[in-house]
C-alpha cells in the first residue's frame, strides 16, 4: 500500500504525516508540488503548514500547483485524499470540498488538544471509528473558521457530510462547530485538527490513563488502509 | 505601464479582523467619528499595452476564479490605469 504525502513550498507537517503513514503500516511516497503524476499511490495526504506563505489566500496557490491538479483529477475518480489544516484549505480552494476557511473568530492562532466527535464513519478516512466516537487530537491554526452559505450548510448537514464537530468549545468560530467534512463519495476528507500528531504513545495528547498517550489520530490512517484493501 | 486593477474586499457580513484592529487603534487615537474600517486587496495586473476588451474579460475571469474566493470575498471593482 503506497500513500503519497505532498510537500509544497512552506508545508510543515509532511514529515509527521509520513511518520503516521509508516506507523499505520503503509509505504510513504513523497510527492513534490511540481509532480504531474502521482506515482501510482493508493491514497494522498495533503499535510498542514503554510504553503506558499499563505499568499493570496491560505491554500489558494497550492490549489493551482501541478500536483494538486493531478490530485483533483484522481480524487474525482475516487482516490482517497485527506487534507489536514492547510491541506483542508487546499481542498476547499480546489473545490474538492465546499465552503471556505477564514481567520479565527478570536483573531488568535490557537494551539491545543481538541476534542472532536466523529459524526460520519462511512468515508475512506473515518471507517475505523465508531459513530459518534469522541476523540482528542491536536489543533493549531490561525485561519480555521469554517464558513459556507446557508444552502451549502443545509446540504452538508442534510447529507451527513459533516465528518467531525468540535466538542467542549469551538476554537475558531466555525459555523455549526464544523471541524471537518467529507465529500459525497466519501473518498475526500478535510479537517483543521491534526491526526498525524496523535499516532504514537509518548508523543500524543494526554489521556486519562497516561500523559501524551493519545493515539486517536492513527485511526484515520488505519481507515484508509481498510478502504483501499476493500476497494 | 498600463495596469488592470482588481479590487477585492472581504464579504460585508464577514468579520474583518484586520479592519477591526485598525478601527480599534483609530478609536484609541481619538478618531471617534470613524465607525468602522474594512481592509481589502488591490491587485495590479501589468500589461504590455492598453488592455483590450478581451483582456479585460480575461482579467474578470482571473479575478473571480483565482484572485478572489467567492465564498469569503467579493471583487468590487476592475478598472484600468495607464
Amino acid at each position: 500500500m503506497k500513500i503519497g504525502v505532498v510537500t509544497f513550498p512552506g508545508t510543515l507537517d509532511d514529515r509527521d504525516a509520513a511518520r503516521a503513514v509508516r506507523i499505520a503500516g503503509a509505504t510513504v511516497v513523497p510527492l513534490w508540488h511540481a509532480d504531474e503524476n502521482l506515482h501510482k499511490v493508493d491514497a494522498v495526504v495533503l499535510p498542514g503548514g503554510f504553503s506558499y506563505g499563505d499568499y493570496l489566500r491560505c491554500g489558494a496557490i497550492a490549489a493551482q500547483a501541478p500536483v494538486t491538479q493531478a490530485i483533483v483529477k484522481a480524487a474525482n475518480g475516487g482516490l482517497p485524499v485527506l487534507g489536514i489544516c492547510n491541506g483542508f484549505q487546499v481542498l476547499v480552494e480546489s473545490h474538492l470540498l465546499p465552503g471556505g476557511l477564514i481567520r479565527n473568530e478570536a483573531q488568535h492562532f490557537i494551539c491545543r488538544d481538541q476534542k472532536l466527535r466523529v459524526e460520519n464513519v462511512d468515508s475512506a478516512w473515518t471507517n475505523a471509528f465508531e459513530l459518534n466516537q469522541e476523540i482528542t487530537i491536536p489543533l493549531k491554526n490561525g485561519e480555521g473558521g469554517y464558513i459556507a452559505d446557508a444552502e451549502t450548510l443545509k446540504r452538508l448537514e442534510g447529507e451527513g457530510l459533516v465528518a467531525f464537530r468540535y466538542l467542549d468549545g469551538n476554537p475558531n468560530g466555525s459555523v455549526n462547530d464544523i471541524a471537518g467534512l467529507r465529500n459525497e463519495r466519501g473518498n475526500v476528507v478535510g479537517l483543521m485538527p491534526h491526526p498525524e500528531h496523535a499516532v504514537e504513545a509518548g508523543f500524543g495528547p494526554d489521556t486519562a490513563s497516561a500523559m501524551r498517550s493519545g493515539i486517536d489520530g492513527l485511526k484515520f490512517f488505519e481507515s484508509v488502509l481498510k478502504a483501499v484493501v476493500n476497494a | 505601464m498600463p495596469k488592470i486593477i482588481v479590487e477585492v474586499m472581504p464579504k460585508a457580513d464577514l468579520l474583518d479582523p484586520q479592519g477591526k484592529a485598525v478601527a480599534n487603534a483609530l478609536h484609541r487615537q481619538g478618531h471617534a467619528n470613524i465607525l468602522n474600517v474594512r481592509i481589502g486587496k488591490r491587485i495590479e495586473l501589468h500589461t504590455a499595452g492598453v488592455p483590450t476588451e478581451a483582456e479585460l474579460a480575461e482579467a474578470q475571469k482571473i479575478a473571480d476564479s483565482f484572485l478572489s474566493n467567492g465564498v469569503i470575498e467579493d471583487v468590487v471593482k476592475i478598472h484600468v490605469e495607464n
